[in-house]
């Protein structure tokens, strides 16, 4: 079930080749949808299905793909399985889906999907590619998370909603940092995510 | 047969496009009816906020149908036609020849057996449509609340038309002067409007979609003065 390397495929992203900050893959969605915990969630969720599932289904129809359309067909599969996340949102998370508006669509564009089905799933079996898409997926959602959660806690002082930071700090004059909502501050939180993860992961920097 | 043979990928795009244009009606048609619920709640919800209400557990399906009495739909001279308010599209009422437009008015009745107007407005923003509610007392003319909403003006200058600071200025402000109709200036900060107008303060630095409002406000509320000047009439002879 999980080989070492598929344990490799799917663990892999989660740290030491993270879409986000080691590829640094998919970063506009991050500076777009992070100003708020909740929808940096979900996003990560329909990213996390969008990639595993178009990574299962070029996997399967990889031997069949005509190379000179291989892009083409890519896009169709993933257009499709965007507008069904779409779909499904404006069904059942209706609020989160007005939030994330025309990012939904756009995961179309995120480079993490291409980068994904064009380097793993066109040369893997649909096991392996799910793993990759799952693992991707989750990296990505991590990196969005974490940004998230920092700028929701010191842009609006609250998270997922709820009032976390006390009234008794307000009163004694702290304030939420404007700042934090703005998107400039997500790539400054992605840059110190980056060097703190570097730091720890030698082998990543280079000379 | 060859994968690389023009035969071959011409077949293969067109399976492909059938197969998955049917795979995205179907996902379409079956979650429609969910969907469509959706944005009905979400036009009662804003409907709702016109007249400070809203429902805890989101249901607003509920405190719709127990606080809105009555819904119907006039015409410019402030005539009743037949027409359902609730499934109006005042955007594309607008486009259409001034006598024909259909007017929605949804009849609310509060907890303390007030009776307000609620009236949509639409217009332009900076970057979109703006659109809104505005709840008017019986007299016709005082303002009891407005919501207003838009669809991409700028966070943090435009799109604080969203925002309770601003919709909280129009409570109490008279759309009659003297007996005609005014409507409702937006002004920037520290001016007055020089008729005499009831205004509210503009977002600073927010002028296109403030100037929005107030286009917005003038235009559709002059379609309901007719209407409004009805009701001014009848609630000042009964008092």
């Amino acid at each position: 079930m999980l080989s070492k390397k598929n344990k490799e495929v799917f663990f892999n992203p989660f740290s030491k080749n993270n879409p986000v900050i080691v590829q640094v893959l998919g970063i506009c969605s991050v500076l777009a949808v992070t100003a708020k915990l909740e929808p940096a969630i979900v996003m990560g969720i329909s990213v996390t299905a969008v990639l595993a599932f178009a990574n299962v289904i070029i996997s399967l129809i990889r031997n069949t793909i005509p190379t000179n359309i291989r892009i083409i067909v890519q896009l169709v599969v993933v257009a499709a399985l965007v507008i069904i996340v779409d779909q499904v949102l404006k069904a059942y998370n209706y609020e989160v889906s007005k939030a994330l508006s025309v990012f939904i669509g756009l995961i179309i564009t995120n480079c993490i999907l291409m980068g994904r089905l064009e380097a793993f799933a066109l040369s893997n079996g649909p096991w392996d590619s799910f793993l990759d898409g799952v693992g991707n997926g989750i990296g990505y959602a991590l990196i969005l998370i974490i940004v998230g959660f920092f700028r929701e806690l010191l842009g609006s002082g609250t998270l997922l909603g709820f009032q976390v930071i006390p009234q008794a700090l307000y009163d004694l004059g702290y304030q939420n940092n404007g700042l934090m909502i703005l998107p400039p501050m997500a790539l400054i939180t992605v840059a110190c995510i980056i060097w703190v993860h570097r730091s720890r992961n030698k082998d990543l920097q280079e000379n | 047969m060859n994968k690389q043979s023009n035969t071959y990928t011409i077949l293969y795009s067109a399976i492909m496009v059938v197969v998955v244009g049917a795979v995205l009606a179907l996902t379409y048609m079956a979650l429609k009816p969910k969907q469509e619920e959706n944005i009905a709640n979400d036009k009662r919800m804003q409907i709702l906020s016109a007249v400070h209400l809203t429902a805890e557990d989101g249901d607003y399906k509920a405190v719709y149908d127990k606080y809105v009495t009555e819904t119907f739909v006039v015409n410019k001279n402030g005539e009743k036609v037949d027409g359902d308010a609730f499934s109006i599209n005042l955007a594309n009422e607008l486009k259409m020849q001034e006598a024909e437009i259909k007017l929605p008015v949804f009849v609310c009745t509060l907890d303390n057996g007030e009776v307000k107007y609620i009236l949509p407005v639409y217009g332009a923003g900076l970057w979109g449509p703006i659109w809104g509610y505005v709840a008017v007392n019986n007299d016709g003319t005082t303002i009891y609340g407005a919501y207003f909403s838009h669809q991409g003006e700028t966070p943090g200058l435009g799109a604080e038309i969203a925002k309770p600071e601003f919709q909280a200025q129009f409570e109490g402000k008279e759309l009659y002067k003297d007996g005609e109709f005014r409507a409702i200036d937006v002004m920037k900060a520290g001016q007055k409007p020089a008729d005499n107008t009831d205004y509210v303060n503009a977002i600073s630095g927010g002028t296109v979609t403030s100037k929005g409002v107030e286009a917005m406000l003038k235009k559709c509320l002059t379609y309901y003065s007719a209407y409004l000047d009805q009701l001014r009439k009848e609630n000042t002879t009964n008092q």
